[in-house]
């Protein structure tokens, strides 16, 4: 077991990866000689050479239908699009085209395609560049989508995704590349489609995916020390949602919150509200409560953006008001 | 035209200017905004590293295509559709020092969005500069519309729209480009080539050497120019808007020329490029072309200069202590303006 940040462990996972399978590649704009606009693929060109880890014009459209195209062909393209906020551009390509084609095609095509892309705000990048919309992926039937939060599941979720022989949209994020955390020596995989009791507790759970986690553990642990003892489920994989983790969490503490750093209209924490109510009504002793960004573009000025985006004490007086 | 009578030329040299329509004064103003633009950006990437603003995204080094293009315009009334790098676009247009620091200190006086908007994304209604895009070429297909809005008004409005090379890889260029061709739109698509997008060079970008070679799939002309040379491009922009305006549709003009700092204060330009390779552009820059054209005119000496600069360096510091001083936006104003109100 060694230490690593979450932006190393991604990198080792493309390198072994590429090491395993010839059929592996990487497709993305900065992605090779720039080695990444956030350091991902640092190394990767040196070593397997421009076939193999292919710069792109500008061109979003192109990148993701040619790598839809390398896919049906049975290769096992990872596309880099440099914000979820550029996927808009080629949204077509992911999903009438990447999420459909194995149905469309009778199930004699499959769509072996990772998009790595990294979504969520709070660096005043300004509306264009700080949203969150990896819920409307998960809406998809065809797609998986999926939000390591530790450098751990970094490296396994990135490997079983690229294993994985459908289109998988890998949901990273700004704040958690230099996030540090051990990585197991030697081979492993993540599962996809499994939730994660980050802490466990008795009093309430808090259920959160990506940076949103990191807000749930803050609060957590202010909570704790108002003798609140919180229960945080990382949601991890968003399609396929573990609905069993998430409602046997809350059978189990009675009371739910749900944090997200997108907008709360028809978002993560709406399905995840009524997931609860189909299957754990009885269960539950306080209306369930969404914490969730406010309902604005993202405002560029740091006031304005800080006031945008959900903070732990939000979580926490959420929390507070479903045991109240 | 008589403006230059009487002054000292050096031996040779040729006018250009005059059978543009263009007097000293003009070519004063010109260089003016060049400086200026210059000093702005230069003072914000300062700010940035005294860590007092986030972000700063600017276009050092192609002012002159940016001046060249933006002069043929006729401010107050043609629309200016602006990327991210054109400061010099912007004070052309009639922004002031000061609208440009609000914007970058995100104040709630900034004229463009009162603190929403990046800096860099140039908007100003009342000057027509039209608020643009992080993620680039969307703003080309606007300059469509508003040219063709402008059609069918019976106005004899022309829109111009500035970009990157890279943005000529987009679908959104294509798209707007071939619509404006069968719409005889009045537009001119303003290119300009500064050879990276980020850190791809423009070799491997597209397969064709020059982003103007594009324009024959779209039945327009594509006009290559010289884009640190300030009179080239404004020749070829001159001929364009009149070409607009008299109802012949749309051009694309290529203006070659080179951004002499990184993509952004986020950017490492050491990864993609050499220095040396830097150095050489900067002397062969646009200020630096239009400062020698006017000298040899007898339009331009030191004296002009110091001027020029302490002009420039008083507006830049007004601008930057306005701004410093202006307020924030309050957290109560969030939801201002999520909605449109005519």
């Amino acid at each position: 077991m060694a230490t690593k940040t979450y932006r190393e462990a991604l990198n080792e996972a493309l390198r072994e990866e590429m090491h395993r399978d010839p059929d592996v590649f990487i497709i993305g704009e900065e992605v090779g000689k720039f080695e990444g606009s956030y350091r991902v693929t640092q190394g990767l060109l040196k070593e397997f050479g421009p076939m193999r880890v292919k710069d792109a014009p500008i061109s979003e459209t192109a990148i993701i239908g040619s790598g839809v195209g390398a896919a049906m062909l049975g290769l096992r393209p990872v596309v880099e699009i440099m914000t979820i906020n550029f996927i808009l551009v080629g949204i077509d390509q992911v999903v009438s085209n990447a999420a459909k084609i194995s149905y469309m095609f009778g199930g004699r095509a499959k769509v072996p395609l990772v998009i790595r892309t990294p979504g969520g705000g709070g660096h005043q990048l300004g509306a264009q560049h700080s949203q969150s919309l990896e819920h409307w992926f998960a809406h998809i039937p065809g797609m998986k989508v999926v939000a390591p939060t530790t450098p751990m599941e970094a490296k396994g979720m990135l490997k079983a995704s690229i294993r994985d022989d459908n289109p998988v949209l890998f949901l990273e994020n700004l704040a958690l590349y230099n996030l540090r955390g051990d990585v197991p020596d030697g081979e492993y995989e993540v599962p996809l489609g499994r939730a994660d009791i980050k802490r466990e507790g008795e009093d309430i759970s808090i259920i959160a995916h990506s940076r949103s986690v990191q807000l749930a553990l803050q609060a957590a642990e202010k909570l704790e020390q108002d003798g609140v003892s919180a229960e945080v489920v990382d949601v991890r994989s968003l399609r396929p949602l573990d609905r069993e983790t998430i409602v046997g969490s809350v059978r189990k503490t009675n009371r739910a919150v749900t944090v997200e750093e997108g907008w709360m209209s028809y978002g993560i924490g709406a399905e995840i509200a009524a997931t609860l109510v189909d299957e754990a009504f009885d269960y539950l002793d306080a209306p369930i409560k969404r914490v969730a960004g406010r309902e604005v573009p993202m405002p560029y000025s740091k006031v304005l953006e800080r006031a945008a985006i959900p903070s732990a004490d939000d979580v926490v007086a959420a929390a507070r008001e479903a045991l109240a | 035209m008589a403006a230059t009578q009487g002054q000292p030329t050096v031996a040779g040299a040729v006018d250009r200017h005059t059978p543009l329509g263009l007097t000293p004064d003009d070519l004063k103003r010109m260089y003016y905004l060049m400086v200026l633009a210059r000093s702005l950006d230069e003072r914000m990437w300062i700010l940035n590293r005294q860590g007092k603003v986030a972000f700063v995204i600017s276009g050092q080094g192609q002012e002159g295509a940016q001046v060249g293009s933006a002069y043929a315009l006729e401010p107050g009334k043609d629309f200016f559709v602006p990327y991210y790098r054109d400061l010099t676009v912007a004070l052309t247009a009639g922004m002031t020092a000061r609208d440009l620091m609000l914007a970058l200190f995100a104040r709630a006086e900034d004229p463009a969005s009162g603190g929403r908007q990046m800096p860099g994304h140039y908007g100003h209604r009342a000057h027509n500069v039209v608020s643009g895009s992080s993620p680039i070429a969307t703003q080309i297909p606007h300059a469509v519309g508003i040219a063709m809005a402008s059609k069918i008004k019976g106005e004899d409005v022309v829109a111009a729209a500035w970009f990157g090379e890279a943005a000529s890889s987009k679908g959104d260029f294509h798209e707007a480009l071939n619509f404006a061709g069968l719409l005889k739109a009045p537009v001119v698509f303003v290119c300009e080539n500064n050879r990276y997008a980020i850190s791809v060079p423009e070799t491997k970008q597209m397969p064709v050497p020059n982003v103007a070679d594009k324009a024959c799939a779209y039945g327009f002309p594509g006009v290559i120019t010289d884009g640190n040379d300030v009179l080239d491009v404004y020749g070829a922009m001159k001929e364009a808007v009149e070409r607009a305006r008299r109802g012949d549709g749309p051009t694309l003009i290529e203006c070659k020329t080179y951004r002499i700092v990184p993509h952004s204060s986020d950017d490492d330009e050491s990864r993609y490029r050499s220095k040396v390779e830097v150095e050489e552009w900067k002397r062969k820059g646009p200020i630096e072309r239009l400062r020698a054209y006017m000298e040899s005119q007898g339009i331009w000496d030191e004296g002009y200069e110091r001027e020029v600069r302490e002009r420039a360096l008083s507006e830049v510091n007004d601008a930057t202590e306005y701004a410093e001083r202006a307020v924030s936006p309050d957290a109560v104003t969030i939801l201002d303006n999520l909605f449109g109100r005519v």
